[in-house]
């Protein structure tokens, strides 16, 4: 798996949990050091010591995520398909939920997608490496600024369209 | 007509350069053909029967001159010398090469113009009616609703990833000429007992192989909350649409399956979270929008024309295109007028280059330079003086654009079906030139009164056959062709779908049966009632009675023969 982020390609400090037996393994330096626990195991495991990374699925309801917000700095919400928009809205409630750690869209994603994924809260994607092979993070980067303005206030950093145009009309004014 | 800004124009420039890199990534192996497809689609590109087809959004319906003159260009430089209006105001071009579309799109930017979303799992193309701003029966212009969804709903990052496409319609009036009862959403404008402006928002509408009428889940929501309240809706949707099936995914069946009250209160639960003014568009730029629809520098004029009546009394042809394809105005002395694409014999829809091009110079001479695109595949001119349509009558003749038949039983909505259409199982458009050749004479046209026949080439109902006051769908059956016969449908606010009369019949059999039911209304027929408001009164059954007489009649004649 490859993570990349507005900056470029990052390491990844996270290793994932897959079965009670994974949990009990001693961290070791190689994958990662801190357990990504997929939030269907949280309550079979001895609960890591936080701060750890949940991974969810992109149908998990907000209020099974809400009680581990303050004990994660990473959740990872699951793409299953690139084309399943799911994870989007999702994010968008884990940040409106108050959620401030780092956001990861976890899956076969395209890099076309950057830019939306970033809108919606997401920091990073966790792409698989055939992915990555055949999107090189250098697309990523470029794709995500193919676009330079957005319509919708609320999404992505910088002003929408219409702020932008209101900004104009006060400076008009003034 | 809304014009861009710098914004709007870049965000369409940045766009095509965007899909030009997407199309060498494809080349490059970058992307494969899966994930390029949608791609593809956002930017209106389909691939059809028999090669690509690009689909250009014609926002809620308006288009200027200038803006025409350029599809004309498009479709002469670049397509056969034709295209073709669709059902969803938006004109499609079906012989486009692929390396080709990005100057076809290049060409759309310079005019205001663009592809964007026409096609994929996204928000697609806000429909309107296309009378808006000179309907005589009009509470509200939809049109800078429909503009402020355009600006909206343009890649919006939470929802371009949809379960399935999504439709919206406005309508401002009390007649509903935009089939929002239909569409995913249908906003109607309305004001409630203080007067205050807001939508009435029903959700769930569509055709397709499982025919929904939208149900109303917010009787009143304010003007201003608007796009909130649109975005709790396609929250809810984005999330909980079904994604295992997709002809279960529109969220007509959501909406059908969790319960219309259920579904209300989880929009209403999201819209109560969600922070609505940082995403509702502030009253200023609400305005701005609105300020380019501001009604025209309309002349003073006499309500009645001393030149136009004394030409109808001399010309029985133009006495007749007045009466059917006018539409009362709000400003006197001014009419709206219907120029019908059908033809006797026509392709529904269709508009040559050379067309495009008169047309453009008619709208700029007789029309303050504008056009409308209606749903039931025709153009309007909305801003005709009384005193110019003699001219205007005879230029439209020259053009073959002055059949007097808007509304009628020739003026027929037929999808591509099987001449162009992928997913086709039978032909549509020769059906409706059939039909139509069969009520050719303008006096029983003229008898007959108002008849929305509608087509679809297959279960997907692009024809809209559903609503038609007469449906007919064209299935396979057995190898053969075989049409199946509704009647009773209504896109309008009585919006009701069509009933089957008995089992399908063969292509060359369908202008027969549509005769017996005509017959049937003519005799059913009470005062002035037209097709539809006798099939509500009497219900289907005197026309299944004559549909099975037909088939009688039709087996004994194959039998003697
Ligand atoms: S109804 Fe069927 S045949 Fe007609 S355009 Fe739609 S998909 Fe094609």
């Amino acid at each position: 798996m490859t993570v990349i982020t507005p900056e470029g390609e990052r390491r990844d400090a996270y290793r994932l949990i897959e079965t009670t037996e994974d949990a009990k393994a001693p961290a070791g330096n190689a994958a990662g050091s801190k357990p990504l626990v997929p939030l269907a195991l949280l309550g079979e495991i001895e609960t890591p010591e936080a701060p750890f990374g949940l991974f969810v699925e992109n149908t998990a309801e907000i209020a099974e995520i809400a009680p581990h917000l303050g004990s994660v700095d990473l959740i990872a919400i699951a793409f299953p398909a690139f084309s399943d928009g799911r994870g989007f809205s999702l994010a968008k409630r884990l940040r409106r939920e108050g959620f401030t750690g780092t956001l990861r869209a976890k899956g076969p994603l395209i890099a076309d997608q950057f830019a939306d994924a970033l809108a919606c809260g997401f920091d990073e994607v966790d792409i698989p490496d055939t992915m990555a092979n055949r999107q090189p993070v250098q697309q990523w980067l470029e794709m995500k600024d193919t676009m330079s303005v957005h319509y919708q206030t609320g999404f992505g950093e910088g002003k929408s369209i219409l702020q932008q145009r209101m900004a104009a009309r006060e400076e008009a004014a003034r | 007509m809304y014009r861009y800004d710098e914004f709007d124009e870049r965000f369409v420039r940045e766009r095509v350069a965007q899909f030009g890199e997407q199309v060498k990534r494809r080349l490059d192996g970058s992307l494969t053909e899966d994930e390029f497809k949608p791609l593809r689609l956002k930017n209106g590109l389909y691939l059809q029967l028999h090669a690509y087809m690009l689909r250009v959004a014609i926002p809620y319906g308006t288009l200027s001159g200038r803006q025409l003159r350029q599809l004309a260009k498009i479709a002469r430089d670049y397509d056969k010398g034709y295209g073709h209006f669709t059902t969803r105001q938006n004109i499609q071009f079906n012989w486009p090469k692929l390396k080709d579309v990005p100057a076809i799109l290049d060409l759309l930017a310079d005019v205001e113009m663009h592809a964007i979303q026409t096609s994929g799992n996204c928000i697609r193309n806000t429909t309107a009616d296309q009378f808006s701003g000179v309907a005589a029966d009009e509470v509200e212009d939809p049109r800078p609703t429909a503009e402020l969804l355009r600006q909206w709903s343009s890649q919006h990052p939470e929802f371009v990833w949809l379960p399935r496409k999504f439709k919206i319609a406005v309508t401002g009036a009390e007649h509903d000429r935009a089939a929002i009862r239909v569409h995913d959403i249908g906003l109607r404008m309305r004001r409630n007992e203080a007067g205050e402006p807001g939508y009435e928002i029903s959700v769930g509408g569509g055709l397709g192989r499982t025919p929904m009428i939208g149900k109303v889940i917010r009787e009143f929501l304010p003007k201003d909350e608007l796009l909130a309240y649109v975005e709790a809706i396609m929250r809810v949707y984005n999330a909980e649409g079904r994604r295992d099936n997709k002809f279960k995914a529109r969220v007509k069946i959501l909406v059908h399956e969790t319960g219309t009250e259920e579904f209300t209160a989880r929009v209403e639960e999201e819209y109560a979270k969600l922070d609505g003014p940082t995403v509702n568009a502030p009253l200023e730029e609400v305005e701005r929008i609105a300020a380019y629809f501001a009604p025209p520098a309309y002349e003073d004029l006499p309500a009645e024309s001393v030149t136009l009546g004394e030409a109808r009394k001399a010309d029985a042809g133009l006495d007749r295109f007045v009466e059917q394809n006018g539409f009362a105005h709000k400003q006197p002395g001014y009419i709206a007028l219907t120029i019908s694409l059908k033809p006797i014999g026509g392709v529904p829809g269709d508009m040559s280059a050379d067309q495009m091009e008169a047309f453009a110079d008619i709208a700029e001479r007789y029309s303050l330079g504008e056009l409308r695109v209606t749903h039931s595949q025709n153009l309007v001119l909305p801003y005709v003086k009384k005193d110019d349509l003699p001219a205007l009558y005879a230029e439209l003749k020259t053009h073959d654009l002055a059949t007097a038949n808007a509304g009628l039983v020739t003026d027929i909505i037929a999808c591509p079906g099987l001449d162009y259409c992928a997913l086709a199982t039978a032909k549509s458009i020769p059906i409706a030139q059939e039909i139509a050749k069969t009520f050719a004479d303008d006096a029983r046209q003229k008898a007959i009164g108002e008849l929305p026949i509608k087509i679809s080439g297959c279960i997907n109902a692009c024809g809209h056959h559903h609503v038609g006051a007469i449906g007919i769908l064209g299935l396979e059956k057995g190898g053969r062709e075989n049409y199946q016969i509704t009647v009773g449908g209504d896109a309008t606010e009585h919006a009701s779908l069509g009933e089957r009369l008995g089992p399908g019949i063969d292509a060359e059999d369908v202008p027969g049966a549509i005769e017996a039911l005509v017959e049937t209304y003519l005799s059913e027929r009470e005062g002035s009632e037209s097709f539809i408001e006798t099939v509500r009164r009497t219900g289907a059954d005197p026309f299944k009675a004559s549909f099975a007489g037909f088939i009688e009649t039709r087996a004994a004649q194959e039998a003697a023969e």
